[in-house]
């Protein structure tokens, strides 16, 4: 009876963490996701005050308030404990992610809008900064020894669902607001793309009722009632170097090169699939949808692996598969997307007296003449090419399981109860929001440097995760503590 | 293998230095020749984000080269 309570509450605890983690990815998510629509509402490019406060939302909210956030918050939980905080969190998420939606247009309120907007993004990314480590945390110590790996690896499925949540939203609301498929486009750039925005509002009521009837981690309640919670976390977590070595190999020997793996998998694949391929808009985010979904389970069964292997080999793995495959997959998805030498059956003037066209097998796209040079756009693969690139951008988020599955759990093991949630939460917000987060960005900015190869933006994830490798191999350990209790 | 350990700590202090160098030169470098103030504004931000983590990979060496991680 008891063990049968137990697995209901770990079951209570995971459902309940992870549906609010969900939604702050989501929320966190349908920014970026959008972040050329909100451009034209908020920022537009012709007024260089605007567009220099669209940088700042850009740069601000994912490299520097992230990281801060982790500080703010992992300091909170340690002080206050790990409920009350990510309750907070998720109220800060959800309102300001709200809020987003009933900003009025540049054009109503003149600077007051990118303004109001750029602040309600840096409150989103200080409280995503603040929710990642306390749900781990908060999970991995209800978690029974050895089978912490498989519990939070459910926590770990979040982030990957968020963006799948958030890609599926916008593609249906895009789609659903008009009979006629551009006047639905044309609805949603001008007022739909809030409605994913508004929508937030009530998963968020919902996980907040859910999470309010949790209890505390039962680790840190007994480490309140003891009196020997932390009196000043940041300093015990990054001032004493017993600590702060442990702070320093999470980051540099697994953070790292995870954070990369994961925004090259997920993120830039999209945008190469998009801007290099010229894969159509849709076409891009349904194939990134169906490998998200069929790979997603695995990152259980990597988590659930990680307990009886250890976390290190696992994740060191993915970042050596990710090494040596990197660059034969993409090279795979140009060749895969390449216009094949086929029979045209139609050929019709399009928009701007560019040619639409369709070959024999389905592939269709819009051909435009530029300066001589014919280029092929906005492709829509035959069924053929779209299903094997599912498969190639399915084993990126694949690696991206086998880093990401086991290390809640790592970080987890690292730290004592008193400091977990700041000392885990910052390795973790710099390795995935600076260097994952500036992934798509380096990665651009090679491509535009070295133009003539197509593939030198993976140089970037290639080089961090070998670096990361080496001393993840190095430095460390593969023993799994069986208890989380300092 | 604690020898090997406390051998690359010095590569990791060096790493550190160098791409310390290296980063300031690029940002100073994009910095004058492209002086729009996002542009500016992006490297000031890189510069302050990883500078800090440069001296935190330096430390990581020092530790690395003390033996801090001989035991983990």
């Amino acid at each position: 009876m008891n063990q049968a309570n137990s697995t209901r509450g770990i079951w209570r605890v995971i459902g309940a963490s992870s549906a609010g983690t969900l939604i702050e990815w989501y929320d966190f998510y349908i920014f970026g996701s959008l972040a050329t629509v909100i451009a034209n509402q908020f920022f537009p490019k012709t007024n260089p005050t605007a567009a220099l406060l669209s940088t700042l939302a850009t740069f601000a909210a994912g490299f520097i308030v992230r990281p801060f956030g982790a500080l703010v918050f992992g300091r909170l939980g340690d002080l206050m404990g790990r409920k009350n905080t990510f309750l907070l969190t998720l109220v800060l998420m959800g309102g300001s992610t709200f809020a987003i939606g009933l900003v009025p247009g540049y054009e109503r309120i003149g600077f007051a809008a990118p303004l109001l907007v750029l602040l309600l993004r840096l409150i989103q990314g200080l409280a995503l900064g603040g929710e990642y480590g306390g749900a781990a945390t908060y999970v991995a110590e209800h978690a029974p020894p050895g089978k912490r790996g498989y519990y939070t690896s459910w926590i770990q499925t979040t982030a990957t669902l968020g963006l799948f949540l958030s890609l599926g939203v916008i593609l249906v609301t895009r789609h659903v607001l008009d009979s006629d498929p551009a006047a639905s486009v044309r609805k949603f750039n001008d007022w739909g793309w809030r409605i994913p925005f508004l929508v937030s509002i009530v998963l968020v009521v919902v996980s907040i009722y859910i999470r309010l009837k949790m209890e505390e981690s039962p680790l840190f309640k007994k480490l309140k009632a003891a009196g020997h919670t932390s009196k000043n976390p940041l300093k015990e977590s990054f001032g004493h170097r017993a600590n702060l070595k442990m702070v320093l190999l999470a980051l540099f020997g697994a953070a790292m090169g995870q954070g990369v793996v994961w925004y090259t998998g997920q993120f830039y694949a999209q945008s190469f699939m998009e801007n290099v391929c010229h894969i159509s808009f849709d076409q891009s985010r349904t194939i990134l949808i169906w490998a998200i979904l069929f790979a997603t389970p695995f990152f259980i069964v990597f988590g659930s692996l990680s307990d009886r292997l250890g976390r290190k080999p696992i994740m060191l793995a993915g970042m050596l598969l990710a090494v040596f495959c990197y660059r034969p997959i993409y090279r795979q998805m140009l060749h895969t997307a390449e216009v094949p030498a086929i029979t045209v059956t139609s050929s019709t003037v399009a928009d701007g007296g560019n040619r639409a066209i369709q070959l024999q097998n389905g592939f269709r796209y819009v051909e435009k003449t530029e300066a001589g040079n014919t280029v092929a756009l906005d492709k829509q693969l035959d069924t053929g090419r779209y299903l094997f690139m599912v498969v190639l951008v399915f084993v990126q988020v694949l690696l991206v399981t086998m880093v990401y599955g086991p290390i809640a759990a790592f970080l987890v093991e690292l730290f004592p109860t008193r400091i977990r949630y700041t000392s885990m939460s910052l390795p973790y917000h710099i390795g995935n929001g600076v260097f994952g987060g500036l992934t798509p960005f380096i990665a651009t900015l090679l491509t535009t440097t070295y133009s003539s190869d197509k593939l030198v933006g993976l140089w970037y994830p290639i080089v961090v995760a070998a670096f990361c490798l080496i001393i993840g191999l190095l430095y460390l350990s593969n023993r799994v503590n069986p208890h989380v209790t300092d | 293998m604690q020898q090997l350990k406390r051998w690359f700590g010095m590569v990791w202090i060096i790493a550190g230095i160098a791409l310390a160098i290296v980063l300031f030169r690029i940002a100073l470098h994009e910095m004058t020749t492209k002086p729009q103030i996002d542009t500016q504004i992006q490297w000031l931000v890189f510069l302050v984000v990883f500078l800090p983590i440069i001296a935190g990979l330096v430390i990581f060496g020092y530790y690395a080269l003390k033996g801090e991680y001989d035991q983990i």
